[in-house]
């Protein structure tokens, strides 16, 4: 479990990125709910966490691909893969993250720090 | 369906996704299922994508659409909803769907010269990252959006690279002046020559070019010439056709030609903004994408849908490590402020009002930020005056 952040300072609306390896976005949204994806686009290296949040989809926010926050899944090109999602739980006010271990979709040209 | 790339598989997805299930035809000239254009001007024109990633279409994806490529539309006969194809056949249909894009404008009299490139298609695409690997000297005609991310890419591959551009600075056009001047500068760092205010009058050499000569009389020697000087809508075809032409297909505000049964979306359609009081066509991506489940449902509709204001347009544009995004538009402003960073260290954002009212944001590598303001401009509506 990755502790990402005390709820308090994560507001409804907002995003958070955590910097480890791939980053992985934490978005609370507008109704109160929390979800963690992989932060990095499956099109290209944009930050999820910069994107338009709306309801429980965030628009990547270079080129409009929205994904599902509760499933990944994406609506429609330019990306065309599905993000991972990650398990979040609370704790005595504090957010953590469950990373999945299943493989990441990066996006061409980018890899795991661990393997340049 | 007339056209098989970004504005036709959205078109066709959208008719699924409203629930039409009959036949869905569509016709393309090119051969390939559609791929998506931009990185052709930036990382595939580098290398650094090939060409399995720009497919459009996810693997296994299966809408229903019967693909017919490499045969182009060549007339319609508009109230019998006919289409005449390349090869002498024909398709009749209940609605049609005109998604043919633009085609990039050619320098005149450089037809049988070598060297020489435009940059719309994939093809295109091939045969310039061909040339570029040999070349030594590029000289790029056009400050456009393409010209300026085809030197930025040429440059990043080591080459000498000039940018030729008629107007003040390139991208001029979109930007406003004062943008544009802020971002020149980036071509100059990075070391591609920029020469503004020039006009070209010839592409020189005898079988392949060997450069160009400008109106002053100077020559700027070149081993491959790219024309960056914008595209003209595909709408030949419907010539005589009864569908109303002006700058690209007419339409109403939902897509509607001057035909009942017949849309048309994307870089071939202008469309009616009542914001601007005109037609207007748009030439981005977002554009195709937003509008295409619009002209579904005014399709399937009879015309009767009625459409949600449309969003301001939106765009993008990668230049070496420069993200450039862009929304609404410039010429309806009477003011530009950088309202955070500095243009001279490439991380700004600038916001055009008119009078106190936002009509148009700037963003330079200020992703985040321009999000917000992205939001702002999509969800206030707009009105002139
Ligand atoms: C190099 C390049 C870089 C770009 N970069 C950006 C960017 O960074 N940001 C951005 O917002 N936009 C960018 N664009 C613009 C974007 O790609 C277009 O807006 C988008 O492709 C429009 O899609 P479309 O389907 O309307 O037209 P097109 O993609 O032009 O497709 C039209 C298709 O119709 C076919 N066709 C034409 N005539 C006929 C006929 N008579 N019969 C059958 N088929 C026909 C054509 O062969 C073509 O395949 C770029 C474009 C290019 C070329
Ligand atoms: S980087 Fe996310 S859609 Fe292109």
């Amino acid at each position: 479990m990755i502790p990402a952040c005390p709820l308090a300072s994560l507001p409804r609306g907002e995003a958070l990125r955590l910097d480890v390896d791939p980053p992985i976005a934490v978005f609370h949204t507008d109704d109160g709910d929390l979800y963690a994806i992989d932060d990095t686009c499956t099109h290209q290296d944009a930050s999820l966490a910069d994107g338009w949040l709306e309801g429980c989809e965030v628009e990547c926010p270079l080129h409009a691909s929205r994904f599902d926050l509760r499933t990944g899944q994406v609506d429609a090109p330019p990306a065309k893969r599905p993000v991972r999602t990650h398990r979040v739980v609370v704790e005595d006010d504090v957010v953590y993250v469950v990373p999945s271990d299943a493989p990441p979709n990066l996006p061409p040209g980018v890899t795991l720090k661990g393997q340049a | 369906m007339v056209g098989a790339s970004l504005a036709g598989l959205l078109t066709a997805r959208a008719l699924r996704g409203q629930g039409f299930q009959e036949r869905i035809v569509v016709v393309g000239a090119e051969r390939h299922r559609p791929y998506d254009r931009p990185p052709l001007s930036k990382d595939f024109l580098k290398g650094a994508i090939g060409e399995a990633d720009l497919a459009l279409e996810a693997e296994g994806e299966e809408p229903g659409i019967e693909w017919r490529l490499g045969v182009a539309a060549t007339a319609l006969d508009a109230p019998a909803r006919k289409i005449t194809l390349g090869d002498g056949t024909t398709l009749t249909a209940d609605g049609i769907v005109i998604a043919t894009g633009a085609a990039a404008r050619r320098l005149p009299g450089t037809g049988g010269l070598a060297g020489v490139h435009t940059l719309r298609t994939l093809d295109d695409a091939r045969a310039l990252r061909a040339d570029l690997e040999r070349a030594g000297r590029i000289v790029v005609i056009g400050g456009g959006f393409i010209g300026a991310e085809v030197a930025a890419t040429a440059r990043e591959l080591g080459r000498d690279v000039t940018l030729v551009e008629s107007g003040p600075a390139p991208l001029a056009g979109v930007l406003g002046p004062a943008m544009a001047h802020a971002l020149a500068g980036l071509h100059e760092r990075r070391g591609v020559r920029l020469i503004t205010g020039a006009h070209v009058t010839e592409v020189t050499g005898t079988g392949r070019a060997d450069g160009v000569r400008l109106a002053d009389g100077s020559h700027l020697p070149a081993d491959v010439v790219v024309a960056g000087i914008g595209a003209t809508p595909c709408t030949g075809w419907l010539a005589g056709s009864g569908v109303e032409l002006g700058d690209g297909v007419l339409c109403d505000e939902g897509g509607g030609t001057s035909v009942p049964g017949i849309v048309a979306v994307g870089d071939c359609a202008a469309w009616y903004e009542p914001a601007l009081g005109r037609h207007h066509r748009i030439e981005h991506w977002t554009g195709a994408r937003q509008r295409a489940a619009v002209a579904a449902a005014t399709l399937l509709s009879g015309g009767t849908a009625r459409p949600e204001p449309a969003r301001p347009p939106y765009f993008w544009s990668d230049q070496y490590d420069v993200k450039i995004q862009f929304i609404g538009h410039a010429g309806d402003a009477d003011t530009v402020t950088v309202e955070e960073g500095d243009p001279a260290t490439h991380s700004f954002l600038a916001v055009y009002r008119r009078g106190e009212r936002p009509v148009a944001v700037l963003g330079v590598n200020q992703v985040r930020l321009f999000t917000r303001w992205r939001r702002h401009l999509e969800t206030t509506p707009a009105h002139t005056g």
